[in-house]
């Protein structure tokens, strides 16, 4: 687009977020604009539209059609196993702390179509504390929820997901957690019967309960730092004292007020721990 | 240090290592415009490009971190399996998004988001590679009055990416790297006469 065209196109989708805040309840305006910007312009360019008015007409005539631009520009993107080091590492730094706890409560936080709830899940069932923890998977959106809770993937994807388990210390036949039928995958649902499904705003939801582990992973790079202080306070409340959270690779509590009460179990997987 | 108008943003792939160091080697610690490389690298791999880069170049060379200022004098390296993007402020954000072209980083999102931030003061600088990635950003760069300057194809290691992009956008400049080199240096000095 050339520097006027870009420029109105940016006013353009900044009244769009006061309107969708208005009409539907989401607020975007904490977002970081970049990825926000080229997100809704991906989408017209799927949907063919040609301009902001014509995304408009169809946001506010179908509550559908919305929920797919929810999906497309919040990105739910994601893989099992993502970062098999981090995986690795929850294994062998948290797990064994966790484990001592009579029960677990851990918040899969932004947990999309559900590819990180299930690598958890298969991580806990293999340190025998599958049955005795309660996850929490939460996203905005409700369509990814109802997708986490098929557990159904594309077969495409499953040899690389099958050598990033084994990477992550697997320890089983990754193909027994999984049935296969016409080119794709379902989970077996035992992983995900103590998962609790939950639509949940970060930009402006509070916190709902207390957990002993966060798994948050590149959702805070979605948000300006203003969303990211309230997102992290709002992790921080829900914490137990001595409680683990996990960010991205590229995300950190260096610039934020809560950092002062966290140390490093694992600098480089960006995993946290409570001092107080 | 005060924040540049101008901006470089280099994209290379296989070849593009040696021949982005060899671009930048001779640039002067406090050179006044800000670099972003965006190389293709292998998923999930660690780091230890930030350090190679920082060993041969007398420029700062750092991986990109989310919501960091855009500094002169710095070297800012994609980050293995995220695209980066910049915002109006000169400050970076990541997104872990669909591949563009098989490939996250991908030169085309950076080429595009620069565009988009610093129109005419983009220079964008595509080298050898064995893909088609960046051809399209820096037409993008180009239509925004932004310079568009790509290697050689016929010193590139692999001449696929600069070959590709030529092909797209005629009206380049087609320099080798050690005229690219002279070239960047020019613009410090017109930096400085400000």
């Amino acid at each position: 687009m050339r520097l006027e065209d870009e420029t109105l196109f940016e006013q353009e989708v900044e009244k769009l977020i006061e309107e969708i805040h208005s009409q539907y309840g989401y607020d975007f305006s904490g977002y970081a604009r970049a990825s926000v910007y080229r997100r809704v312009k991906r989408f017209l360019g799927q949907k063919h539209l040609q301009s902001i008015n014509e995304l408009r007409a169809r946001l506010f005539s179908d509550s559908f059609f919305f929920e797919n631009f929810l999906q497309e520009v919040t990105v739910n993107v994601t893989e099992m196993f993502r970062d098999t080091s981090f995986f690795l590492s929850l294994r062998q730094n948290v797990l064994p702390i966790l484990s001592t706890y009579p029960y677990i409560k851990i918040w899969d936080a932004g947990c999309s179509t559900g590819e990180e709830l299930f690598s958890l899940a298969i991580l806990l069932e293999e340190e025998g504390l599958l049955s005795r923890t309660k996850i929490y998977a939460t996203d905005i959106n409700q369509k990814v929820l109802r997708q986490a809770k098929e557990g159904i993937f594309s077969a495409t994807n499953m040899p690389a997901y099958t050598s990033s388990y084994y990477a992550a210390g697997g320890k089983r036949e990754f193909s027994s957690y999984y049935t296969s039928n016409y080119g794709s995958v379902k989970f077996n649902s035992s992983l995900v019967k103590n998962v609790v499904f939950y639509p949940h705003n970060l930009a402006t939801d509070t916190s709902f309960n207390e957990f002993h582990l966060i798994v948050c992973r590149n959702v805070l790079i979605y948000f300006n730092r203003q969303l990211q202080e309230r997102v992290l306070t709002l992790f921080d409340e829900s914490l137990v004292s001595l409680g683990y959270l996990a960010l991205g690779k590229k995300e950190t509590l260096a610039m934020s007020g809560i950092n002062g009460s966290y140390n490093f179990v694992d600098k480089s997987n960006r995993i946290y721990r409570k001092t107080n | 240090m005060a924040a540049s108008n101008k901006l470089i943003v280099i994209g290379g792939s296989w070849g593009g290592i040696q021949a982005s160091i060899n671009v930048l080697s001779e640039l002067p610690a406090n050179y006044s415009i800000p670099v972003i490389l965006v190389l293709h690298r292998l998923r999930n791999e660690e780091g230890s490009l930030p350090e190679i880069f920082d060993k041969k170049l007398k420029l700062k060379a750092v991986e990109v971190e989310e919501k960091e200022p855009l500094l002169p004098g710095h070297v800012y390296l994609a980050p293995a399996n995220y695209h980066v993007l910049l915002e109006k402020d000169h400050t970076f954000s990541l997104d872990d998004s669909e591949l563009e072209n098989y490939s996250r980083p991908s030169i085309d999102v950076t080429f595009t988001s620069a565009a988009d931030v610093f129109n005419e003061n983009t220079v964008g600088i595509l080298l050898s590679g064995a893909s088609r990635d960046g051809s399209s950003g820096l037409k993008y760069i180009f239509e925004n009055s932004g310079e568009a300057i790509v290697q050689n194809p016929s010193e590139a290691e692999v001449a696929t990416m600069p070959q590709a992009a030529i092909d797209s956008t005629p009206a380049c400049k087609i320099m080798r790297v050690a005229h690219i080199q002279q070239y960047l240096l020019t613009l410090h000095d017109l930096g400085r006469t400000y």
